[in-house]
């Protein structure tokens, strides 16, 4: 079942060149509607327990133990759900597409198999095969559909997170070398955790692993791929990765680093908390400063994925309550499906800004909302929802985050997550910012280019917005599949 | 509180939830909780039955509704998350309210300013529920009381400050006078039963909480009475009618925090109610001033009425409600109680500067009966809620009789001494709100801003500049390489090379410049790596 899951966007990709050219659009859309249902149908048979479910393991590569290991449990079924969510949008968004529709969507199922193939895999090497697909299929979608300075950005994008790319393999194969007898399996790399005994080497491992995903989440000062990718990437390429692909850095993390590295995690808890409190700042300060659009929403993804590492690293601490930590994981967990659906509506809405005005200027918009009412309306709910309003998603994650990390009750957290604090006013005041300036107050040079929001664009961007609210209002189906997931985490770290 | 009051409403048990697993939250109405819902309610009708007069749309009467529903949550929360949920998106409604009509920049920067003013004093509350986990592993209102120090201290101090933001006290009651910016209904409401006694609410509700900690309750009620008389020397100060009332509105909150301070939660109570049924009716008489350009006899006779309520004059409810804040505070602290009768005095010339409006020229219109009556409704209300004060309504003994006939007499002369010279100064000082605004534009929002811009500078420069300069290291040491190495070695294996040119076109065919067949043959070089790694350990 998971793996007929994974690959049936790659199976429709393959099929794809064989389909009539105006059917492209819906056999995309449809296959990525069946692939949300089926991973729906998945999480509604694994339940709220803990666990693993619909786990397959075959052999693959014998001579190094790396099998074909895949599973999901509280912690993929959250984000597999957001990947086919934010996919199907992605697809919705894409039906009046005109460039190269065929290559475009093959490679955006390429994409989403890589991405749910990553959540689901449960072996570093498939893990990391996976990894390294996304930047290439994302290498791609940016050169031939970006704008502007694609070529360079694309460059930059790929040899940047490639580089990362080759950091977390040597910190994968410090985890199979240390692992006693040697193995690649996350499974057993959970239960025995590897360097038992030698800490420099479990620390070096560790700082190999944080550095290749930090390179992706990005953290400060690993970030500066990240704006000129999403300024230059479609809307549909950068809402994938944005909302799909930086998560693969934090899902590492927890999946790999806290549970595989438990020692070396909580000797270095304190840098995790700086290095989340630091991006969390630097990331809203400089997304203040911004006057484009899709650069400011890159900047604030800077500072959403740094609460998560913020909780992360207070997980880590030692001496700290078990339950408080519990609760900053599950807003880590959390933060990372929010951040997913609220920054992927936001980087579709500057699409739309685009394909009308050819213009992420801020200066140049005003007053929008008088032509594009609803574009408007859409346009507060998503900042209001990322600047963390109450009722929605972003809300129930920066509270369990904040006052998990504060209320582990250690000097070293709640220092640092009362300064984190401050990241939701800088936040509010750029998102405010933008509504000033973009959408209120008088018209401005390009508003009468803007035409309101058309169905497809619609019909991508209310389910995005209506499961942010959702999550925000009835939290529980979402935090009681992560639950068990956290309770394991901590364990696992306290160990 | 009196069996009386508990026999009307009763109390509603909690209604226990989890909104986040493991952590109890929860929805309930006591004594306080229940005023506050009637006041509220009342409020509301009376607003919106006014407001359906004034030709609003829609998206008016959704965001005052959601306003106004955030508020009930607030009241009614018993825990440290609900309250923060409807405290939040009562500050946001109050932001879409004041810039309801977008399309005007200075009312946008206006709702801007109220929110983030807001939202920054909110951080408090963030923080606090951050403490009470730390401190007391719970984040219900009743637990705050017992947790350890020095979280409790901290949790205190996090209430304190979103409350004192929330409720525009100094020194954040600037936001209040750029609230202004929105429709006159919103300001009936958002300075009666919503938004601005949010704060004053949770410091009543909180009582316990700054009783426990030994300082809190201290700076509360310095915090009340300084903003009671300063504000009310900037409401005296005013020229515009709305900007005198919204001062007006931080100085009689003052009395409330004061009260939560003092102790006196029954006479901060009957206050918040009073004030609620005085400064509604007050805005939506300036309102239509404003709007019309005028009114009818019945507007002049309901203004009347609630401005000599405001003033404190006998038998209007502040006058009792006022003395019995001030009778609580005398037990207290004897200079408390002086700058208190100095702030209660103030109100009385402040009310009688509003009355001065009555006797300006205006044209007649004709104010139909749907506005009449929620007027007339509100105006009985701020006359006659001073029954809240009789022994036996909001239990506590009240002020004694000579303390009530000095305040009626005082507040009776002041306004007439108003009233008489109709002039009063208007300092700089006052008119500006203590420059409040203009402190926190220079104190926090330009360095903020500038922090913003020079952190950008350096992620363009430094940050990104230092991996572009990697990556140009990269290509000038290759192109080093090219022509100096490259050269010496070239003549010096030109045999060789001769002799290899056969292998170097065979070796040249992956070389197709497409970064994908490049990747393929990194990833064969990785996993030769891999096989060495396997093979070396």
């Amino acid at each position: 079942m998971l793996t007929l899951v994974i690959f049936l966007p790659l199976a429709a990709a393959l099929v794809l060149p064989g389909v009539p050219r105006r059917a492209v659009p819906w056999t995309w859309t449809g296959v990525s509607a069946t692939e949300l249902a089926l991973v729906v149908a998945m999480w509604a048979v694994h339940g709220t327990g803990g666990g693993t479910s619909f786990e397959t393991d075959v052999r693959w590569i014998p001579s190094v133990r790396a099998g074909y290991h895949v599973g999901v449990d509280g912690l993929s079924l959250p984000l597999l759900a957001m990947t086919a969510v934010l996919f199907t949008s992605c697809a919705v968004y894409s039906l009046r597409q005109t460039r190269r529709v065929r290559a475009y969507a093959m490679l955006f199922l390429f994409l989403e198999t890589v991405c749910v193939g990553l959540f689901a895999a449960l072996d570093l090497l498939l893990f990391f095969v996976f990894f390294d697909l996304s930047i290439v299929g994302m290498y791609f979608v940016i050169l031939l559909w970006g704008h502007e300075n694609r070529a360079r950005s694309a460059l930059m994008f790929f040899l940047y997170t490639f580089l990362g790319s080759l950091v977390l393999l040597l910190g994968f194969i410090g985890l199979y070398l240390g692992a006693d007898p040697h193995t690649f399996d996350m499974t057993e790399l959970t239960r025995t955790p590897p360097f038992a005994g030698s800490s420099g080497l479990a620390g070096l491992t560790l700082l190999a692993v944080g550095i290749g995903l930090g390179i992706k989440t990005p953290v400060v000062p690993f970030h500066t791929w990240l704006p000129p990718a999403h300024t230059d990437a479609p809307a549909a390429g950068s809402a994938i990765l944005a909302g799909v692909m930086l998560k693969m850095g934090t899902y590492g993390l927890v999946r790999i680093a806290m549970p595989m590295l438990p020692d070396a995690w909580r000797r270095y808890a304190l840098v995790m908390l700086v290095v989340g409190l630091v991006s969390v700042l630097y990331g809203a300060f400089v997304a203040l400063a911004q006057d484009n659009v899709k650069r400011l929403v890159a900047y604030t993804s800077v500072n959403h994925m740094g609460y998560i590492v913020l909780a992360l690293g207070a997980a880590g601490v030692p001496g700290g309550d078990a339950d408080a930590q519990r609760l900053a994981v599950t807003g880590a967990v959390t933060q990372m499906v929010s951040h997913g659906l609220v920054t992927g509506a936001l980087f579709l809405l500057c699409g739309v800004l685009h394909d009308r005005a050819a213009s992420y200027d801020i200066g140049r918009f005003g007053g929008i909302a008088r032509p594009a009412p609803v574009y408007a309306g859409l346009v507060a709910v998503a900042a209001f929802a990322s600047l963390g309003l109450p009722g929605l998603s972003g809300f129930i994650a920066e509270f369990q985050i904040l006052a998990g990390t504060i209320g582990s009750g250690t000097t070293a957290t709640a220092v640092t997550g009362a300064l984190a604090v401050t990241g939701i006013l800088v936040t509010a005041a750029l998102f405010l910012r933008l509504l000033h300036k973009v959408v209120l107050g008088p018209p401005g040079e390009l508003t009468s280019r803007v035409t309101d929001v058309r169905r497809p664009e619609l019909a991508a961007l209310v389910p995005l917005l209506v499961l942010s609210l959702l999550i925000g209002v009835v939290p529980r189906v979402l935090l009681d599949t992560i639950e068990p997931l956290s309770a394991m985490v901590i364990a696992l770290v306290g160990r | 509180m009196s069996a009386a009051l508990r026999g009307v409403w009763g109390v509603v048990p909690p209604q226990g939830m989890e909104v986040i697993p493991g952590w109890t939250s929860g929805l309930a109405v006591d004594e306080l909780s229940g005023i506050l819902l009637v006041t509220l309610v009342v409020v509301l009708v009376a607003v919106l039955a006014y407001a359906s007069g004034e030709g609003y749309g829609a998206r008016f009467f959704v965001l005052m509704l959601v306003f106004a529903a955030a508020m009930a949550v607030t009241v009614t929360a018993s825990d440290l998350l609900v309250l923060l949920m409807g405290w939040e998106v009562m500050g946001a409604m109050s932001y879409a309210l004041i810039g309801y009509v977008w399309s005007d920049a200075e009312r946008v920067r206006s709702a801007n300013v109220a929110f983030l003013t807001t939202r920054a004093a909110d951080m408090g509350l963030y923080m606090a529920a951050g403490f009470a986990i730390a401190g007391a592993h719970s984040l219900r209102l009743d637990d705050l009381p017992h947790a350890d120090e020095p979280w409790r201290s901290l949790v205190a101090a996090g209430v304190v400050v979103a409350a004192l933001g929330k409720s525009a006290q100094l020194p954040f009651s600037f936001w209040l006078s750029r609230a202004m910016a929105g429709p006159s209904p919103v300001s009936a409401l958002l300075h009666s039963a919503t938004m601005v006694v949010a704060g004053a609410y949770l410091l009543l509700r909180l009582r316990p909480l700054l009783d426990a900690t030994g300082w809190a309750a201290t700076a509360v009620s310095w915090a009340g009475a300084l903003t009671a008389l300063l504000l009310g020397a900037v409401a005296l100060a005013q020229r515009d009618l709305k900007q005198l009332l919204a001062a007006s509105t931080c100085a009689q909150i003052g009395f409330m925090v004061l009260a939560a301070g003092a102790g006196a939660v029954d006479g901060g109570t009957a206050q918040l109610v009073a004030h609620a049924a005085v400064k509604s009716l007050l805005f939506l008489c300036a309102g239509m001033w404003l709007a019309r350009r005028g009114s009818d006899r019945w507007v002049d006779v309901v203004f009347g009425v609630g401005a000599i309520a405001l003033a404190g004059v006998p038998p209007l409810s502040l006058w009792v409600t006022k003395d019995e804040v001030l009778a609580g505070v005398g037990e207290q602290s004897s200079a408390l109680l002086a700058v208190a009768f100095a702030a209660s005095v103030l109100s009385a010339a402040y009310a009688g500067k509003a009355l001065l409006w009555l006797f300006r020229a205006g044209e007649r219109v004709r104010v139909p009966w749907s506005q009449r009556v929620p007027l007339a409704g509100l105006a009985i209300a701020a006359a006659g809620l001073g029954v809240l004060g009789l022994p036996g309504i909001l239990g506590e003994p009240g002020p004694d009789a000579w303390e009530l006939v000095l305040s009626g007499v005082l507040a009776v002369v002041t306004v007439g001494a108003v009233l008489t010279v109709r002039r009063v100064p208007e300092p700089a000082w006052g008119l500006q709100w203590l420059w409040l605004e203009r402190v926190a534009v220079v104190g926090v929002v330009r360095p903020g801003f500038a922090v913003a811009r020079a952190l950008a500078r350096f992620d363009d420069q430094v940050v990104d500049g230092a991996v572009q300069g990697i990556a140009r290291g990269g290509l000038w040491t290759a192109g080093l390489t090219r022509r100096r190495v490259e050269f010496r070695v070239d003549g010096l294996v030109g045999a060789v090379g001769r002799a290899a040119r056969s292998l170097a076109a065979l070796a040249r065919r992956p070389q197709t410049g497409q970064l994908h067949l490049y990747y393929a043959q990194a990833a064969v070089v990785l996993a030769v790596l891999v096989v060495i790694a396997v093979l070396a350990g």
